[in-house]
């Protein structure tokens, strides 16, 4: 019996210790592991495992490996911070599989990647012509990543032409029914403000699964009840519309009127109405 | 319907236009946009102006409309 909580012990002891030295050892996405790392991991959880066990009855030289294949990494990775050479020695290169278009058949050849696996991850990666590809390589983690022709990418609004109105990333004030202060301060919003947007949307706060502001300031809301339908904001449009409209309204009495002062003053300020229009746009319809 | 009270609607359309754009300029995070936003209004400010002389030029010219 008192081997058996001595089991207990150890192993919630282990336990909790291995979640502080794989914290210790830094965040990393464990499906995209460079191999020495993983081995490492591997490692500490097997002996953790076997201490924890008593497969290795002294617990403490079950410690001294653990700790090895915890600190060893933390010190290789400091180093491989100093020191491009280390880097390069832990980590490998890169391999660059594709350039210009051509297949580089002698690096495909030393990352032991056949052509069936190149094709599968170039489509993995929506690349399914090979004639599309303009650069492809494999990083240390064995990820590959493509760069695909220029007149293949998507298009952006650069590529357009098109001005867009920057946007910063929205925030989150209201989850579950409740007010995060911190995200309301952060964009110089309060309470007050929101009270006042949910009142004019008609909702209470406790039906608010969700609300979010833009960084424009626009609130979006999502509701336990999704019956209720919560009129999203249209302000924008709505003042965009408005805009034209008077533009439209100064072309047409710059027309009726036979006052000629009159009409070239009308004329004038639907001009400059319609320059504002294209200048405003991308803020407020995008 | 007469010229100048539509022109008195045009005002007040534009008028609060003018208005949200000025919350909008106080309200956005980024410098260009409040930029964009603070002219847009300073604008249209300008053109209130010119067709808040003109209502002023129309209703000494015919009275009889005043106030409508």
């Amino acid at each position: 019996m008192p081997e058996l909580i001595e089991i207990l012990i150890r192993s919630v002891g282990l336990f909790l210790l291995v979640i502080i030295l794989v914290r210790l050892m830094g965040k990393r996405n464990a499906s995209r592991m460079i191999p020495y790392r993983f081995v490492t991991y591997v490692a500490i959880g097997v002996i953790a495992a076997l201490t924890a066990a008593n497969v290795i009855p002294n617990i403490l030289s079950g410690l001294i490996a653990l700790g090895v294949f915890a600190l060893l990494p933390i010190a290789l990775d400091y180093l491989s911070l100093r020191s491009k050479m280390v880097h390069d020695l832990v980590h490998g290169k890169e391999a660059v599989l594709i350039k210009q278009g051509q297949i580089m058949e002698e690096n495909l050849r030393q990352v032991r990647l056949t052509g069936e696996e190149l094709l599968s991850e170039l489509r993995n990666k929506d690349a399914f012509s090979v004639a599309d590809v303009e650069f492809a390589v494999m990083e240390s983690t064995g990820d590959i990543n493509v760069m695909k022709k220029s007149h293949k990418r998507t298009v952006t609004s650069y590529d357009l032409g098109k001005k867009v109105s920057p946007k910063a990333e929205p925030q989150t004030v209201v989850l579950d029914g409740n007010i995060l202060n911190d995200s309301l301060t952060a964009i110089g919003l309060n309470q007050g403000w929101l009270n006042e947007q949910l009142e004019s949307a008609g909702v209470s706060l406790d039906n608010v699964f969700l609300g979010q502001v833009d960084s424009s300031g626009e609130l979006y809301l999502d509701l336990f009840d999704d019956s209720i339908q919560v009129p999203q904001p249209k302000v924008r449009e709505e003042l965009y519309a408005s805009l034209e409209k008077i533009q439209a309204e100064l072309m047409m009495y710059s027309e009726g009127t036979k006052d000629q002062e009159a009409k070239s003053m009308y004329a004038e300020n639907a001009d400059r109405l319609k320059y504002l229009l294209e200048k405003i746009e991308p803020y407020l319809l995008r | 319907m007469t010229v100048d009270s539509n022109l008195k609607q045009t005002i007040a359309g534009l008028k609060n236009v003018q208005g949200t754009l000025k919350v909008y300029s106080s309200q956005v995070s980024e410098e260009e946009a409040k930029g964009v936003y603070k002219e847009a209004s300073e604008v249209t400010g300008q053109v209130i102006v010119d067709l808040e002389n003109r209502l002023k030029k129309l209703e000494y010219e015919e009275p009889q409309y005043k106030g409508n």
